[in-house]
């Protein structure tokens, strides 16, 4: 590994504690009083809507597909490490290994439910793809509200809260970490080719199924860990919350932030998760101000508002520095 | 190369053919091309030079006939084993992957000779590191070949027409491939640029032994470098031979500029 990346991997890791550290003083420190765990709970919902915008960033904007049905694989995540936990609950295993292996789950269901969705649908594209997710998550929707083992329609209650803010924190982390990882090596790089072009993409020696079933495939593996985060945090929950306008809010938030970017993602679905929490009294509103945001956007940022833009924190220093070198203080 | 492999030509395409509906859009075409030979395909608008080419990098599957690379048959293979066989091509009208950068576009056609596994990229384990910066250097030495070196970070789409093309070349070449198909390469470009691409591709052939088939409209390009050249007109071959030939065959300037009615 170079040098000068082993040292901004560290910069970003110190920069994550330290985030992390406001938080836990934050919270710790009882500011809040009695809301303390309101506001976590919010911090929890940001957390888990950031891995799913960026997993739906993934297909969006990566692999420049519309998926309309990403709540359908939260859903599978959700039901499928809650079932798991409610039977292992009791086995006397460490929490964070049960919350882990959960997670794990989760993913591994939701990425199941991906290849199976991926194969048939891949060779579709554009507009006839997007249907095709809504009738899935729509499909994964009814399914749940049938089967007994997911409530038969009722309120799955009674999941072992294993979602606290602190191990959700660094969850969300490293799914990122993951998903920036995977964008920014041989596999994004592909897929940004098809993207662009899937003709020339095939013609240079790609074989564009197996990359598009590929990232379908690692999309859907972190919304099901989000689905896994959310059903231990949320304790009882419902198949009908997984309905399209929920898919619709990702893609939104991915939109707003900037289809391409983790940035975007990252600070818009943390934006959005918490801006209806602070406009309470205005919740009839909230969709019609996502109409207006959204075609604001398309008209003056079509990019959206970080287009493909990535923040570093190292840029952030190199960025100081230079102005520090103007200034006859640079000792490089 | 062995001795036994000598006489197996690179290509060749025995009584290829593709009906649409109906149509016979190439038929009965037989080709073969040698050991860093370059031929010229030529032929009027809506010949089927195009067609020919798709059928032989499996865009299309042939209905009739077949073609072998290096004697192995290559009918039925998706476009991606074609290339994998090595049989790349260049594009008509270019197609670059214009959002990633010149170096990528190169590192892109190198995929599927990079081994590095899912977790070796997640976790950026030794291999990534290894294999990225080996892409790397042979992708820069690639650049070098078609004088894009210096524009390595550069947005495709951004690069002026000419280079464009060169860079469609260049990620072609990436791919490691026995026999190139360049379609109108010059297409567009000025006598200068084009003067620099003819260099380009006595470069190519000399330095790596690759054969060419080229799809050219400007005459004096493939009359100046093409050792053989076959003309089709309405997908059926009407002419094969040299240069000279070529150009004085009567049924060639027919069908270039028409029938004499006298």
């Amino acid at each position: 590994m170079p040098k000068k990346i082993k040292r901004n991997y560290l910069i970003n890791l110190i920069g994550l504690i330290l985030l992390f550290l406001v938080f836990y003083a934050v919270f710790e420190s009882g500011i809040f009083g009695s809301r303390t765990n309101y506001f976590m709970g919010i911090a929890t919902t940001a957390c888990y809507t950031i891995i799913m915008v960026t997993s739906l960033n993934l297909l969006v904007g990566i692999l420049g597909e519309f998926s309309l049905g990403h709540a359908g694989f939260m859903s599978v995540g959700a039901y499928a490490s809650a079932i798991f936990t409610n039977a292992l609950v009791d086995s006397g295993m460490p929490r964070l290994l049960l919350f882990i292996l959960a997670l794990l789950i989760g993913g591994i269901a939701a990425a199941i439910t991906g290849v199976l969705v991926g194969i048939p649908t891949l060779k579709l594209r554009g507009d006839y793809l997007a249907i095709v997710t809504v009738a899935f998550a729509e499909i994964i929707r009814v399914a749940f509200t049938n089967f007994e083992i997911t409530g038969g329609g009722r309120t799955m209650s009674g999941i072992t809260k294993l979602s606290n803010f602190y191990w959700v924190y660094w969850v969300m982390v490293v799914c990122v970490a993951f998903m920036y990882m995977f964008i920014r090596s041989r596999f994004g790089r592909t897929v940004k080719a098809i993207r662009e072009d899937y003709i020339a993409a095939a013609a240079s020696g790609v074989n564009v199924t197996f990359y598009k079933v590929l990232v379908f495939t690692i999309s859907a593996f972190f919304a099901g860990v989000a689905g896994a985060v959310y059903a231990h945090y949320i304790t009882a929950m419902i198949p009908t919350t997984f309905n399209f306008n929920y898919s619709a809010e990702f893609l939104t938030e991915v939109i707003i932030g900037g289809t391409g970017s983790m940035t975007g993602s990252v600070i818009g679905a943390a934006f959005l998760s918490i801006l209806p929490e602070m406009m309470r009294s205005f919740a009839t509103y909230r969709y019609l101000g996502y109409a207006i945001v959204l075609v604001l956007i398309m008209i003056f940022r079509p990019k959206g508002v970080f287009g493909g833009w990535e923040f570093s924190l190292t840029g952030v220093f190199s960025g100081l520095r230079k102005r520090g070198s103007k200034s006859g203080k640079g000792d490089e | 190369m062995g001795a036994e492999k000598k006489n197996v030509p690179v290509l060749r395409a025995s009584h290829l053919g593709i009906t649409f509906g109906g149509l016979k859009a190439v038929d009965d075409f037989n080709m073969e091309i040698g050991q860093s030979e370059l031929v010229g395909l030529i032929g009027p608008n809506g010949a089927g030079k195009t067609t020919v080419f798709n059928l032989l990098t499996g865009v299309y599957q042939p209905t009739e006939g077949a073609y072998y690379l290096n004697g192995e048959k290559m009918n039925g293979r998706k476009t991606y084993q074609v290339v994998e066989a090595g049989i790349a091509r260049t594009f008509q009208n270019i197609r670059l992957f214009k959002k990633l950068t010149v170096l990528e576009n190169v590192k892109v056609a190198m995929n599927k000779d990079m081994k590095y596994s899912l977790p070796a990229a997640i976790f950026r384990l030794g291999a990534y590191w290894k294999e990225e910066k080996e892409t790397d250097e042979r992708a820069m030495e690639l650049l070098k070949i078609v004088h894009l070196e210096d524009k390595a970070d550069y947005v495709a789409e951004n690069l002026p027409y000419g280079q464009q093309r060169r860079l469609e070349i260049a990620r072609a070449l990436a791919t490691g491939m026995k026999l190139l198909l360049l379609d109108e390469p010059a297409a567009g470009m000025n006598p200068v640029e084009t003067a620099e691409l003819l260099e380009i591709i006595n470069n190519i052939r000399s330095g790596f032994g690759i054969s060419v088939l080229l799809i050219e409209h400007d005459m004096s390009l493939v009359m100046k470098i093409c050792e053989r050249i076959q003309v089709i007109d309405y997908g059926e071959t009407i002419a094969c031979g040299s240069p000279e030939e070529i150009a004085n065959n009567p049924r060639v300037i027919e069908a270039y500029l028409g029938k004499d009615d006298d």
